[in-house]
């Protein structure tokens, strides 16, 4: 493992209808990362920023080529490197950086912190710190859009170590036996903060979890945007149509250590090296250009764009005001 | 007046008819389908509501806890069923790390309702027959529940399923079939947070829940005859935790014994006494007392299981002595 030879090859076809999807998928991944670097390497650096903060450098392609999928009536369970989810879903730049300030701002108001935040309006669930826990949680969401006849899916993200643990098999077990609308999304970035994949499980993939439970399991290159969104256009139609779940295992490499405060001097600097080269965002500004999607011009503009966009959100983020400590017991109840 | 009615049935009833009247509620649990229940509180709904709405699982607590909370999330009102309560603790972290938190982080409302057969007294030995409340009572964001009579058994049920907060419902096994009562056919609900006078007394109060309050009754009963005249507060819901209840009684007898089935370290009857000392310590005229199970697991064979268990005996020698104080 640590090289990207285990990627099944899939047919991919590129058209020039792709070219709206290409922008839109350069935008939300180059908004990702330019907002995770922020935090990550200004805010963080900077006291401004308090806590764990974990970012999905290098592996923007999974939120976006899965998220950009999602219909209103969709419910997302994302994981800790999907920053992405949120945008897709409506939450401005300015309000997920509030929230790693612990502004009022923020999604919770300063209750949480970092990625630690959902809202059911926008059809996502909060991220569960506890790893896998989310996953029981997807089947009971699945179970009450089917139950509502809404014809929604669940989509269930987490990482290659959160598949270790009982919560998972427990989700997993369940929705297979109910036939459940649940897509699973994972990212195998070949760590669970320093443990390798090869001290985490003893299969080579992910996927292969899947034929346990008599469920579909692909392997898909989680740096290629879109075969990540092919991939899961496919396991979304499953999971639609009644089949149950369908589990996507997106390849992938985590470009920094588990967490801001981590050097990751346990990752051998050669797999960074070697996933540099196969990084997301170049990978789709090349297949742009050579397909002339765009021009240098326009992806230089998208790129300065957004470095203004997130400019725009921490200046605010910044002047969202701290919580006020008198409600510090309100709603812990939603009867009081 | 549906006459001689248990308490195993007034849970029963009071679920489905919470099920007729609103679509959004649903069983969830092991067994609970096709057979009903371990214990029988889910039988016939089965056959009554169809399989979308009993919904039977493998054996999985923390599936069962997580999909709950799942649903509850999207604004259905599920009612799982833990097969002991003793096995909630497979459950655990989707409720007190996910289910209680939801609505301070985020305010999302979680409204289900785990329900969760406890207690001793039925030789099930020390994986069936823990009281663990207040594992939960100490979680923030919760509710916890526990009734001691058919007729609050029904209503707290019915109050449960439509409060938009996750509860955590504990019924007392002995209990089950044990206790009968005549209750109202029309609709009603028992309040949660909300303890209650259960026995009206001036010389001292005794603040107890769950299957112990049939043993305060009796042992209230029992020293009526020497002259005490004891007051008996069931406090029915833990969390919230009804203070003011036991201490309007406490400044009225100005003693009490607080009981419970559970064992005595950090048990309901510690931070009752704190409560009561912040508050009323001018009213007491005698120490605050407390019968508890000891510090150990609940045993199996019955001569210990009886040295473990609080019982009617236990609380009258307690309450002699504080009456006489
Ligand atoms: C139950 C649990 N144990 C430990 C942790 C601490 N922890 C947070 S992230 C992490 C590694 C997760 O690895 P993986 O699931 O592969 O996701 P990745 O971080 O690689 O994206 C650990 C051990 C946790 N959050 N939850």
């Amino acid at each position: 493992m640590g090289t990207v030879e285990a990627i099944t090859p899939h047919e991919q076809t590129q058209t020039d209808e792709q070219a709206p999807l290409a922008h839109q998928c350069l935008y939300y991944m180059a908004l990702m990362r330019e907002a995770e670097d922020r935090i990550e390497r200004k805010l963080y650096r900077q006291g401004k920023v308090l806590g764990g903060v974990y970012v999905g450098r290098g592996q923007e392609a999974i939120p976006v080529g899965t998220g950009l999928l999602a219909q209103p009536q969709d419910i997302l369970l994302p994981s800790h490197r999907d920053m992405a989810v949120f945008f897709i879903r409506g939450v401005p730049v300015r309000r997920v950086i509030a929230q790693y300030m612990g502004r009022m701002g923020g999604l919770t108001r300063g209750r949480d912190g970092n990625m630690h935040m959902g809202d059911m309006r926008l059809g996502i669930v909060s991220i569960i710190s506890a790893l896998a826990a989310t996953v029981p949680v997807a089947s009971g969401v699945a179970l009450a859009l089917r139950y509502k006849g809404t014809g929604g899916v669940a989509f269930s993200y987490f990482g290659d170590g959160a598949t270790s643990r009982g919560a998972w098999h427990e989700g997993v077990n369940f929705a297979t036996v109910q036939k459940l609308p649940v897509v699973y999304i994972c990212n195998n970035n070949q760590y669970a903060y320093s443990t390798p994949l090869e001290l985490q499980m003893a299969c080579a993939n992910v996927a292969d979890r899947g034929p346990a439970y008599n469920m579909p399991a692909e392997i898909v290159d989680g740096n290629d945007v879109f075969a990540v969104y092919e991939a899961a256009q496919r396991a979304i139609a499953h999971a639609r149509s009644g089949r149950g779940p369908y589990l996507l295992e997106c390849k992938t490499f985590r470009m920094t250590g588990h967490s801001a405060h981590d050097a990751a001097e346990y990752v051998p600097q050669s797999l960074f090296e070697e996933w540099a080269k196969l990084d997301p965002i170049e990978r789709l500004e090349a297949k742009m250009l050579e397909h002339r999607w765009a021009t240098r011009e326009e992806i230089d503009r998208l790129r300065v764009d957004v470095v203004r966009e997130v400019d725009e959100a921490v200046a605010w983020a910044d002047a969202s005001p701290c919580p006020d400590p008198v409600t510090l017991t309100e709603g812990v109840y939603e009867t009081e | 007046m549906a006459a001689g009615t248990t308490y195993l049935e007034a849970i029963r009833q009071g679920i489905w008819e919470e099920m007729e009247r609103d679509p959004d509620v649903f069983v969830i649990g092991e067994d609970v389908g096709v057979y009903g229940g371990a214990f029988k509180v889910t039988a016939g709904m089965f056959e009554h509501f169809g399989d979308r709405r009993v919904v039977d699982t493998p054996i999985s607590e923390e599936g069962i806890v997580g999909a709950a909370i799942g649903a509850g999330l999207m604004g259905l009102r599920p009612v799982a069923e833990m097969q002991f309560s003793d096995f909630i603790s497979c459950g655990f972290d989707q409720i007190v790390n996910f289910a209680a938190k939801c609505h301070y982080r985020w305010n999302a409302a979680v409204p289900i309702v785990v329900r969760a057969p406890s207690g001793g007294g039925i030789h099930g030995g020390p994986f069936h027959s823990q009281n663990p409340e207040m594992w939960f009572v100490r979680t923030p964001g919760l509710k916890v529940v526990c009734p001691a009579t058919p007729y609050d058994a029904k209503g707290l049920i019915k109050a449960a399923i439509r409060d938009n907060d996750p509860v955590i419902f504990f019924e007392h096994k002995a209990l089950y079939r044990r206790v009968k009562e005549d209750i109202p056919d029309e609709d009603y609900t028992v309040p949660l947070g909300r303890a209650k006078v259960v026995r009206e007394g001036k010389d001292l109060t005794i603040v107890t829940y769950g299957a112990m309050v049939w043993s305060a009754l009796e042992a209230a009963e029992k020293l009526a005859e020497e002259g005490a005249s004891i007051e008996v507060v069931d406090l029915r819901t833990l969390l919230p935790l009804d203070r003011d209840t036991v201490c309007d009684s406490v400044r009225k007898t100005s003693k009490v014994l607080l009981v419970h089935e559970d064992t005595r370290t950090g048990g309901m009857a510690g931070e009752l006494a704190v409560s009561i000392t912040e508050r009323v310590f001018e009213y007491l005229d005698a120490p605050i007392v407390r019968v508890t199970a000891p510090d150990t697991p609940v045993p199996f064979s019955p001569p210990l299981e009886e040295a473990f268990l609080p019982n009617t005996e236990k609380v009258i020698e307690k309450a002699r002595w504080l009456y006489r104080y």
